[in-house]
């Protein structure tokens, strides 16, 4: 990435962590902050839910973490979580999609790359999914399509404020072809159904969203929180600039830039994610 | 109609055609030139037919980006008998990829979506290549929602590379409008009847693709990401945008399997682009057939059913929980 805005080369860096992260994080004390290169304790980010004490750059977090930060502790029940991906169209480019999905579960401890279910936050019971930015990319399959759609159902049926929590640099998962494309609009009308049932969803996107993920449930949140500096949009900003060869303005698509447009409601610091959702869902009455 | 264009594959086609033009040229009435002639069409329609019978992904790619491929411009001619386009978002803009307006099919009044992709480079580029801005999705649901208020039926016809990937098009919102429209047309209390024409480019065409139908025609192809795309994303190089076509199975022999395509409509020998009427009137006959099935549906049922269709698409394994694990 050639952007020089402090914002990009975050965002970009941070894209850059993600990918640093799918090669196994490093198990040593130290880690380098993908945003301002310090070197930090290990310990003391990860007391700050994985924020670098320096520079406040919010690194990756997994799935399994996320729940944990956000959720009262030991409170998560899982759902579906039972459902594994095949390989409906045999895909396979320098490596077989069946071959690659073994490799992500054992390297990400996950079956695909989301995780739903139900828990507590601040003694409030939401239904919940996450993404998981590490796994393909956190890309959308029919597993992630059908857990988010079922978890969807269930908030409907059960009355529950909704929370999801995106992080997918890659949108749909081309690998599945077109059913994974259909995901989109499938989450988006379990999503329009819940919302005419009165439901409360709040969307949480997380560096990266992008893609299929952005243009289906990420944004159709009735409320819409971001990361700071999170790297948000449709098309990538390399196929952008591929299009239409000219150098892309200074923060573009970062959280700061959707908040300035008017797509985010609030940024929101990792440390307040978990109260900002709680007091929302108060205002909302449910 | 301009001088044929014929895409590489059609090479053997070509050079027969050739030989008839010159045979035909000749103005000669023997009986042997005409046997000749005679003789050398049946060889063209055999050839068409082995050839196209046998199109692989990309050359359905070829076929479906042909320059002389009808677009939703020719069908508004040549299937209904009025088009009044409405423009504009009421936001922004008046998207020219995708744009709106009621239409005649013969006793329906419909509302007609659709993009537009252009014919010469003037048109193309004033279409953006059939890309839309966020612009054209909004203007798409609004247009919708005034063909909700009055039970008329929606046309959406398909034909894009992608949703335009620019600095405008974050700006205003683009994966917003994408989902904003999928989410208002899954809602819609009044038949949807989508029709991928030639490319169906990933969310750009799933924006306006959510329908009680979703056909497509014969060598369109509709697919998550255009081959280019995900050769340079898995293989690191365009130039393996063949073998990605193949990988992706995006076209009109594989979409029914996975349910996402309900019908193929059958295009005439050697392409849509070959005979336009053709194509066109085989259209016309499979969007009445189609209206007519959906008219009268009660609203409550459609929305539902609709639902339904697109809750059952994607596959996954579900380990059934055994009895004694269950028990346990």
């Amino acid at each position: 990435m050639s952007s020089t805005t402090p914002e990009f080369a975050a965002a970009a860096a941070a894209a850059e962590g993600v990918k640093r992260a799918k090669r196994g994080v490093p198990e040593g004390l130290w880690q380098r902050c993908p945003g301002c290169q310090a070197v930090i304790f290990r310990k003391q980010a990860e007391e700050l839910l994985s924020v670098c004490p320096e520079c406040e750059h919010h690194w990756y977090v997994s799935a399994t973490d996320r729940i944990e930060q956000v959720l009262d502790s030991g409170t998560f029940e899982e759902w579906d979580g039972e459902l594994m991906p095949t390989d409906p169209l045999q895909f396979a480019d320098k490596k077989a999609y069946a071959e690659r999905l073994v490799a992500e579960q054992k390297r990400t401890g996950l079956r695909d790359a989301a995780l739903t279910g139900c828990g507590m936050i601040r003694a409030r019971r939401v239904a919940i999914g996450v993404t998981d930015s590490a796994f393909i990319m956190g890309s959308m399959g029919s597993v992630v399509g059908e857990r988010l759609a079922r978890l969807i159902e269930r908030a409907a049926d059960q009355n529950l404020p909704l929370i999801v929590i995106s992080g997918s640099g890659g949108g749909a998962r081309m690998h599945e072809g077109i059913l994974s494309l259909m995901q989109m609009a499938k989450v988006t009308a379990a999503l329009a159904r819940y919302h005419e049932m009165g439901g409360l969803f709040i969307s949480v996107l997380t560096n990266p969203t992008m893609g299929g993920v952005a243009a289906s449930f990420a944004s159709l949140g009735d409320l819409i929180f971001a990361e700071p500096k999170a790297l948000i949009g449709f098309a990538g900003p390399r196929t952008i600039k591929a299009t239409i060869r000219i150098e892309l303005p200074d923060g573009f698509q970062t959280s700061e830039f959707l908040l300035e447009h008017g797509f985010v409601d609030r940024i929101v610091p990792r440390s307040r994610l978990k109260s900002e959702i709680a007091r929302a869902i108060d205002y909302c009455g449910k | 109609m301009a001088a044929r264009i014929y895409l590489g594959f059609e090479e053997p086609i070509e050079r027969l055609e050739k030989q008839l033009q010159d045979l035909e040229a000749k103005k000669d009435d023997s009986v042997e030139t005409q046997e000749e002639i005679r003789s050398l069409k049946r060889e063209i329609a055999d050839k068409t037919k082995s050839i196209y019978e046998n199109l692989s992904a990309w050359q359905t790619v070829e076929v479906a980006r042909h320059q002389q491929r009808p677009q939703s411009a020719d069908y508004l001619n040549l299937v209904f008998d009025e088009f009044v386009e409405l423009h504009g978002d009421r936001k922004f803009g008046d998207d020219r990829a995708l744009r709106t307006g009621f239409a005649k099919l013969d006793a329906f009044k419909v509302m007609f979506l659709g993009h537009f992709k252009g014919r010469n480079l003037k048109e193309r580029s004033e279409c953006y290549f059939g890309c839309a801005h966020p612009e054209g999705y909004r203007k798409a649901i609004s247009k919708m929602q005034l063909a909700e208020k009055y039970q008329i039926p929606v046309i959406a016809f398909i034909d894009t590379p992608g949703a335009y990937p620019g600095v405008g098009a974050e700006e205003r919102g683009q994966a917003m409008a994408v989902a904003d429209a999928m989410f208002a047309m899954s809602r819609l209390r009044t038949p949807v009847v989508c029709v991928v024409i030639g490319e169906g480019g990933s969310g750009g065409a799933l924006g306006i693709g959510v329908g009680d139908r979703v056909a497509m025609l014969q060598h369109s192809y509709y697919s998550v990401i255009s081959p280019e795309g995900c050769a340079g994303i898995l293989w690191k190089s365009h130039q393996f945008k063949e073998q990605a076509a193949d990988a992706l199975r995006f076209t009109s022999k594989y979409l029914p399997k996975f349910g996402v395509v309900d019908d193929v409509i059958e295009e005439p020998l050697g392409g849509a682009h070959r005979d336009h009427r053709q194509m066109a009137a085989r259209l016309k006959m499979y969007l009445l057939k189609t209206l007519k099935e959906l008219n009268g549906v009660e609203a409550d049922n459609l929305v539902q059913q609709r639902y339904d269709k697109f809750r059952r698409m994607g596959e996954f394994l579900e380990r059934e929980v055994t009895q004694t694990e269950a028990t346990a």
